[in-house]
């Protein structure tokens, strides 16, 4: 594949180019275009979503429940013994794969004993992961994940259980502002290699058009949201 | 995939005599339609969002060279690598040899309409690599031997009953030697089954949704994590989309991923949008080392510029489908090709031909549902119009009908012979059908009395005699 991408990519371009009657974009209209993409315009604005923080987070917390996770507001303290208590609620093993996170690292896994966790990424073993999140989002109830050292994809994907804790602080009103925290942490071309949205478990309406939870990715999800 | 368009009409009377078939059809009209009225009612910006959807496609089909760069660009900037295929044989090739280059025996894919357009598995399965459908929908029919029958739902067409038969068929030689009758423990069972086969693929192979000039991210969306799946675990990422696919910036995306979900499947957001850009990074514990975007042409630059270039907009969502009365009355397969109801009436016919396909765009009752709920307002119906136009243009249309409509036109250009001629059909109509009111049967209209009455003319005359006789209001 050396020779002949130049010549098909020419030849898709300039089909293009001739179907539109004319060349190669220059000029102002090139300038527009290239503006637009600097400075990208904002759609209708979804009124839901544009709160306070309280009552967004309380949005976010109502809308991931009616995507069928599971959420628990508790205080920074108590995350580490939410997790186990949540384990042991759904007779789960207290044992979990964890993001190497210093976001995670903050809390005090080292006073539940029972709990034993492995930090890296997911493995076709695991049961159970905890991750952080990215952001929130508050208009459905969608949490993001960026990928990175910090946070293997595989975590998000792999375990039939997903504990996410997230902080208040990190749930914004609508995709735009995830975007906008994007740009500011990675910079305006650097996206992280994957951007996972989750809204709820996975699940699939493949047989009969009725929702089954579970298809491939993590049957349940549950959300420590806390105070920042 | 091969195609049957050209046998529509067939097609249409075996899919009215398949039990099966209508059972599951039944079931359109309270699922994905009801639930998308709701999900639109529950949000106040959604018909302001289907406008916005509507400028941003428009906007990126008139700049749509300059966005491709774009996205070229930011793409091999973070280490991937972009592969133009001009045709579904360029594609082929190109998919073919990259999984040859990593030695692949087993390609795990995520549902892509365009890999069924360009019959990539037959490809695959030719040059000894094995294709694993992961969608359930699809990883079902592809155990049946079926081509989809709907673009987000594969196997609409078949009842839960019929999903167990194949399941115990296949399965069991995998140990799996129970029948199983409820929905969660089939889904539970796939899930087994293709975990594993993700964890042994070499190859992920997956469509995209969208394709983002402003970060070169191909964006894709699912309900059941199997495209995430399918780009993280093996060791190299192929994404496979059309040119049209490509949109400017985030900020777009967040509008159409808005009205995507709701007009699909009535959803607030599908469960997994997700955004892949370049492979794994320095230091990443996980993710492909290899990833190459295929971008495909296939006839569709040479659609720009043209009366149907607003069926580039379409997002792939189904609605028209859904709420189309021929699609559900007849289901997907009898449009013979990739795609169905009315998108595949407009779409189908400019990639395969109208030779072939020229039925398609009759199998319409022009009701306008579908533009009515379509989220990026293509106007459907003036579309099919437009081919009807064209198969009639190029004497494609069957004689009968040819001198069926010149008679009629002949007739109707000439109001006084009209009048006279249907007054005279309507007394000889009216002396054979008043007993009852309707014809069982009727000369020249077998194809509609056969499945329904028609009903007799009303007494007072013609259309025409009973305007003269009440007058102006």
């Amino acid at each position: 594949m050396s020779e002949a991408p130049t010549t098909a990519r020419a030849q898709i371009l300039n089909g293009i180019r001739r179907s539109l009657r004319r060349g190669e974009i220059t000029g102002e209209q090139r300038e527009a275009v290239e503006e637009r993409l600097a400075r990208p315009p904002l759609g209708p604005t979804v009124a839901r979503a544009q709160l306070a923080q309280p009552e967004k987070v309380a949005l976010f917390c109502q809308w991931a429940e009616a995507n069928n996770a599971t959420v628990a507001r508790v205080a920074a303290s108590d995350v580490a013994a939410e997790v186990v208590s949540y384990l042991a609620r759904n007779n789960l093993p207290a044992r979990a794969a964890m993001a190497p996170s210093p976001q995670l690292a903050d809390y005090d896994w080292d006073g539940q004993k029972m709990l034993s966790l492995r930090r890296g990424r997911g493995e076709a073993a695991d049961q159970v992961s905890i991750t952080g999140a990215f952001a929130g989002i508050a208009e459905t109830g969608t949490l993001v994940m960026a990928s990175g050292p910090e946070h293997p994809v595989t975590l998000n994907l792999l375990p039939d259980t997903h504990i996410v804790v997230v902080r208040e602080s990190d749930i914004v009103s609508g995709y735009e502002d995830v975007w906008t925290r994007l740009r500011q942490r990675y910079g305006k071309d650097r996206m992280p290699r994957t951007i996972n949205t989750l809204t709820g478990p996975s699940r699939t309406g493949d047989i009969e058009q009725a929702m089954e939870l579970g298809a491939h990715g993590p049957r349940r999800m549950h959300i420590v949201v806390v105070p920042t | 995939m091969e195609s049957t368009a050209r046998d529509f009409n067939s097609n249409v009377d075996h899919a009215l005599a398949d039990p099966n078939l209508q059972d599951s059809l039944s079931k359109l009209k309270v699922g994905f339609s009801e639930r998308r009225r709701q999900a639109a009612e529950r949000l106040p910006e959604f018909e302001a969002l289907r406008d916005r959807a509507r400028d941003i496609k428009n906007h990126a089909l008139a700049n749509l060279d300059f966005y491709l760069e774009e996205f070229e660009r930011k793409v091999l900037a973070l280490g991937g690598h972009v592969h133009w295929a001009p045709t579904a044989a360029d594609a082929r090739r190109i998919i073919g040899e990259l999984c040859q280059s990593m030695g692949a025996r087993t390609v795990a894919k995520s549902k892509s309409m365009v890999a069924e357009e360009i019959a990539l598995n037959e490809h695959l399965e030719a040059i000894g690599i094995a294709p694993i459908e992961t969608d359930l929908g699809e990883y079902i029919i592809q155990l049946r031997h079926e081509p989809p029958s709907h673009i987000i739902a594969p196997a609409v067409h078949l009842t839960k009953d019929q999903v167990a038969d194949t399941f115990l068929e296949h399965h069991a030689k995998l140990g799996f030697t129970r029948r199983l009758t409820e929905r969660n423990d089939l889904v539970a069972e796939a899930r087994h089954v293709l975990r594993q086969k993700f964890l042994d693929a070499d190859v992920g192979l997956t469509g995209a949704n969208f394709l983002v000039a402003e970060t070169g991210s191909s964006m894709l969306i699912t309900n059941e994590g199997n495209a995430d799946l399918s780009n993280t675990l093996p060791r190299m990422h192929i994404v496979l989309a059309s040119i049209e696919k490509v949109i400017p910036t985030l900020e777009d995306a967040a509008v159409l991923l808005r009205v995507l979900a709701r007009s699909a499947t009535g959803q607030e957001s599908s469960a997994y949008t997700t955004l892949n850009t370049g492979p794994k990074r320095p230091g990443d514990l996980d993710g492909p080392e290899h990833y190459h975007v295929v971008i495909l042409d296939n006839g569709r630059s040479a659609v720009l510029g043209t009366e149907m270039q607003e069926i580039l907009r379409c997002i792939r969502c189904g609605a028209c489908m859904n709420h189309c009365p021929v699609y559900g009355a007849i289901g997907g397969h009898a449009y013979g090709w990739v795609y169905p109801g009315p998108l595949g009436a407009v779409l189908t016919p400019q990639l395969i031909g109208v030779e072939e396909a020229g039925n398609l765009p009759n199998a319409s009752t022009f009701c306008g549902r579908c533009e009515s709920v379509c989220p990026v307002r293509i106007p459907l119906p003036k579309l099919m119009r437009h081919w009807r136009e064209r198969e009639f243009e190029r004497h494609l249309t069957p004689v009968a009908v040819r001198q069926g409509l010149a008679l009629w036109s002949f007739v109707a250009r000439r109001p006084r012979l009209y009048r006279g001629l249907t007054a005279l059909a309507n007394r000889v109509l009216a002396l054979f059908g008043r007993a009852d009111g309707r014809y069982r049967a009727l000369p020249l209209a077998g194809g509609w009395t056969r499945y329904r009455d028609l009903p007799a003319p009303p007494a007072g005359g013609t259309f025409h005699a009973q305007w003269k006789k009440k007058g102006p209001t």
